[in-house]
């Protein structure tokens, strides 16, 4: 059942632009794996060479044992979805899903039986005889991914298949996707930018940036304990409040201190401390913590939301749990105590985590 | 770019194309460069050619009087263009769906069709003329020269701007309009504000058609303009010329024409770069509504613009089936004797205008998809170079690509003249930049992920342009052809220097009978050609569904 992807110090230059370097990355069989970053990053650069459609200037690319490098596009046998879905106008929806098996020389009525299979699976088969454009942006989609799966590829690669796709649908559909891709079970490279989506739809993710492979993980992992500033950042919000370090103590300075049991041995020095947004406790009472005063404040049902400014100026957002109490009124001076097992802490020089392995 | 591995049958496609353009386009035009610049006594290095000809009143009065025609002309069909366009837009006008049609068949025929029709009704024993002289008892001599001149080439010309600005103001989107009424511009600050400043690229690209297209006519200065001697007809009988026949001299006359439709191109792409906006609207402009009063004066004028743009089509039609009484002279008897006369002459011209321009059109069709394919979607040093020279024909007036060809192809290994094959590339190599910007506007217009889709599916490229583009780009490319089509049986100024008997094609027919006082042929072939425009026309508007066309 599926394949490994072996990525294996690649490189892409366009002329002297390199925009890859050395680039590896193991791609687990039958696993989802989502490569998300901001646009620029490289990822889709990369999907692209993992397809064929672009070159590879060094380093090689294997799936289990054997180097694709110089295999053409259409022997690779990977099924793409590409971002404007790239639905064949002038072919009905069975003829656009049959049109892969068409290339593979299958006989007209099997590839016909196949392609009403699979469009069964996507739940489209009712469209079957229709044109692409009497179909909506959702729908084109599924014949989009009915089309890439129904080939039987090794590997299903996927460049952004929701952007184009409004909120509601795009929830939808990034179901529609994991499932189905859970019951094939074939290896999938994803890319997108939208870090909501990769944490729904992914086993394991690898953030990029830069051309760089910042950190691979589960999405649950990356959150809880990004390997650097970056990802921290990018995924979710992080606050990145200044801190010393000292025997395994964080000092805020205003005599807040707050031991810690999460760092590394013989931490010591300038760190950056990553709260996210639910990792503070507010006071009003006086308790120890770090001085803030609230300068507004959003509502949202299931979360209170606080914009605040810091001492130093910095601004910063807290998120409560919404309760009975009243909401702390605009102005008022607040201190705010910090989860010490949550939070993580970055050296603030590398900005590389300084949490141990494991916790 | 994203740089990718191709496979080699398309830089083997290119060079190919790359070889027919050296041979046709590159080769005919140093030919005449370097004969525009040789001495013939000792091939030495002269300028004599041009010197003579800028140091001569005779010629340079040429020069003078082509631009004046051309100018005055230019600005009265881009005003009248630009305001038709803008009132069948912007304001109901009855039946505009059948003006629409009419205007464009009035740009469908050669100008000098144009030209000797107008001297039927305005000339000196013209229909008009003598309605005129008759009622107010004057000796009005006739339209001839300048004002002749510029009356057949502003009625020709303005349908062009007119159809490129119509499709320009159909991209606008009304929420400018209402944008600018929000903000508190009233109509005329939104026309000049808003309107104009937006379709002005088109406005330029489409005078400059016209520009080039007056500029380099002959035919009609040939006819009409009598005493006004212009450029082109100077360069015509300097090559045709029985009198003087100086071939190193009128090389000379066609360089100095191509270096001034060159500075025009360039000057047109420098002022479209700095003021091109790309357009699409999601809600175009609505109709909006009038008062009686202008309602009624737009009318009037929108219908009495097309009417006499129409006017020679008809009179040409009309006198078709006229018998002559002497050359020249009408009368009112209906007769079919001119078609008995022209089926009889010369029974090829109708055949041969379908060939050849069938011909003509498969090549151009199949090497202007191709090269368009070639330049956006595999870009290389050759397919640019490719792309790069198939503009050059734009311009290459058509009486200086036939002088190219005479001169180029004369002598084995390449001996064309008098062939029909040479006429039909003549055809091709002027009407190729055209299609090829048309296919380059439909290959952009599909997303690059589309191939990419069909190779992940497992066709090769070969098999994913087949299967896949050719098919997308059909619709567009056929009615890409039909335009085309219309445009190349109409064409006069290259065939004219290049054709024999045997080799006769219905513009040059009409031209030739026109020469000799043949009035009732000439009219019976002229309407065999707007017969053929107008059925290719409604079979255009027919499979596309559309009604506004670009040319």
């Amino acid at each position: 059942m599926g394949v490994a992807i072996h990525v294996n110090n690649v490189t892409k230059a366009y002329g002297k632009n390199i925009v890859i370097q050395g680039l590896s990355a193991e791609i687990r069989p039958g696993e989802f794996f989502t490569l998300l970053g901001p646009s620029g990053c490289g990822k889709t650069t990369l999907l692209r060479m993992i397809i064929g459609f672009n070159t590879i200037e060094a380093g090689e690319i294997r799936v289990n044992d054997k180097v694709i490098n110089n295999i053409p596009t259409n022997k690779r046998n990977m099924g793409m979805v590409f971002q404007n879905y790239a639905v064949f106008p002038h072919m009905s929806v069975r003829d656009n899903v049959a049109y892969g098996l068409k290339t593979r020389r299958i006989p007209r009525a099997e590839r016909y039986r196949k392609a009403d299979e699979i469009l069964k699976l996507v739940k489209i088969d009712q469209y079957a005889n229709r044109m692409p454009t009497q179909l909506s942006g959702g729908q084109q989609q599924r014949v989009a991914l009915a089309r890439a799966i129904v080939i039987e590829p090794e590997v299903l690669l996927m460049d952004e298949p929701l952007s184009n796709l409004d909120a509601k649908l795009r929830v939808e559909m990034r179901n529609v996707i994991k499932q189905i891709q859970h019951q094939i079970g074939i290896t999938t490279v994803y890319v997108t930018h939208d870090q909501e989506e990769a944490l729904a739809i992914s086993d394991r993710i690898a953030v990029m940036n830069g051309g760089v492979i910042q950190q691979v993980g589960t999405p649950k992992h990356i959150y809880q304990r990004p390997a650097n500033e970056f990802v921290s950042t990018f995924i979710g919000l992080s606050n990145l409040l200044d801190a010393d370090c000292k025997d395994n103590t964080l000092d805020f300075g205003d005599n807040y201190r707050v031991p810690v049991t999460t760092l590394k041995d013989g931490v010591s020095g300038k760190v950056h401390v990553a709260v996210r947004p639910e990792e503070f406790i507010i006071h009003t009472d006086g308790t120890p913590g770090i001085p803030a005063t609230v300068t507004s404040s959003v509502f949202l049902g299931m979360t209170q939301h606080y914009f605040m400014q810091l001492k130093n100026g910095k601004e910063i957002e807290v998120v409560e749990n919404s309760d009975l109490t009243d909401i702390i009124p605009d102005g008022s001076e607040v201190s705010l105590e910090i989860m010490p097992l949550k939070v993580n802490i970055f050296d603030a020089e590398t900005r590389a985590t300084l949490i141990r392995e494991g916790v | 770019m994203k740089k990718r591995r191709y496979s080699p049958i398309w830089t083997f496609l290119a060079l190919l194309i790359l070889a027919l353009f050296v041979i046709f386009v590159v080769y005919p035009l140093i030919l005449i460069l370097y004969k525009s610049v040789v001495n013939p006594s000792d091939n030495s290095f002269t300028i004599e050619n041009f010197t003579r000809f800028f140091t001569r009143k005779y010629y340079t009065n040429t020069l003078l009087n082509s631009f004046s025609v051309t100018i005055v002309s230019t600005l009265i069909s881009a005003t009248l263009g630009l305001v038709i366009a803008y009132i069948t837009r912007q304001y109901k006008i009855a039946g505009s769906k059948w003006l629409n049609i009419c205007i464009v068949v009035s740009y469908l025929s050669p100008p000098f069709i144009g030209a000797y029709a107008w001297i039927q009704l305005l000339g000196r024993n013209g229909l008009f003329t003598r309605i005129i002289n008759g009622l107010f008892g004057i000796k009005f001599g006739g339209i001839y020269g300048f004002a002749g001149i510029v009356l057949v080439f502003s009625l020709q010309s303005f349908p062009l701007v007119y159809m490129y600005v119509s499709g320009a103001l159909q991209n606008l989107d009304n929420s400018l309009n209402e944008a600018a009424e929000s903000l508190g511009a009233n109509n005329f600050q939104r026309v000049t504000g808003i309107i104009l400043p937006l379709v002005l690229p088109t406005v330029l690209a489409s005078s400059l058609l016209v520009f080039m297209r007056v500029f380099s006519d002959f035919g009609t200065p040939m006819l009409i303009g009598e005493g006004y001697r212009t450029f082109p007809v100077v360069l015509y009988n300097q090559f045709m010329g029985e009198v003087t026949n100086d071939s190193y001299f009128a090389a000379a006359l066609c360089v100095i024409i191509m270096a001034i439709t060159l500075v025009f191109f360039f000057l047109q792409r420098w002022i479209a770069r700095r003021h091109s906006y790309a357009m699409s609207a999601l809600k175009p402009m609505l109709p909006r509504v009038q008062r009686t009063l202008p309602k009624i004066l737009c009318h009037v004028f929108v219908y009495l613009v097309v009417l006499v743009a129409l006017l020679p089509q008809l009179t040409v039609i009309v006198t078709s089936f006229l018998k002559e009484s002497t050359p020249g002279i009408f009368t009112t008897e209906f007769s079919l004797i001119n078609y008995e006369t022209i089926f009889s002459k010369n029974p090829r011209v109708i055949p041969n205008t379908y060939l050849f321009g069938l011909a003509a059109i498969a090549l151009v069709v199949v090497l202007g998809v191709l090269i368009s394919y070639l330049a956006v979607r595999r870009k290389s040093i050759i397919t640019s170079t490719v792309d790069t020279l198939t503009m050059l024909p734009y311009i290459i007036p058509g009486s200086v690509l036939g002088i190219c060809f005479l001169y180029a192809f004369a002598q084995p290994p390449l001996a064309l003249t008098g062939t029909a094959l040479i006429i039909i590339i003549s055809l091709t190599v002027r009407r190729m930049p055209y299609t090829i910007r048309s296919s380059t506007a439909i290959i952009s217009q599909i997303s690059p992920s589309i191939e990419e889709a069909a190779v992940s599916l497992g066709a090769s490229e070969v098999r994913s342009f087949g299967e896949i583009m050719l098919p997308m780009m059909m619709p567009g490319v056929i009615s890409g052809a039909i335009m085309s089509w219309v445009t190349v049986i109409s064409e006069l100024s290259s065939s004219i220097m290049l054709y024999r008997a045997s080799t006769q094609t219905l513009t040059v027919a009409v031209y030739t009978e026109v020469i000799r006082d043949c009035f009732g042929n000439a009219a019976a072939y002229s309407t065999v050609l707007t017969v053929t425009s107008v059925l290719s026309l409604l079979l255009f508007f027919k499979l596309t569904g559309r009604r506004d066309i670009s040319v």
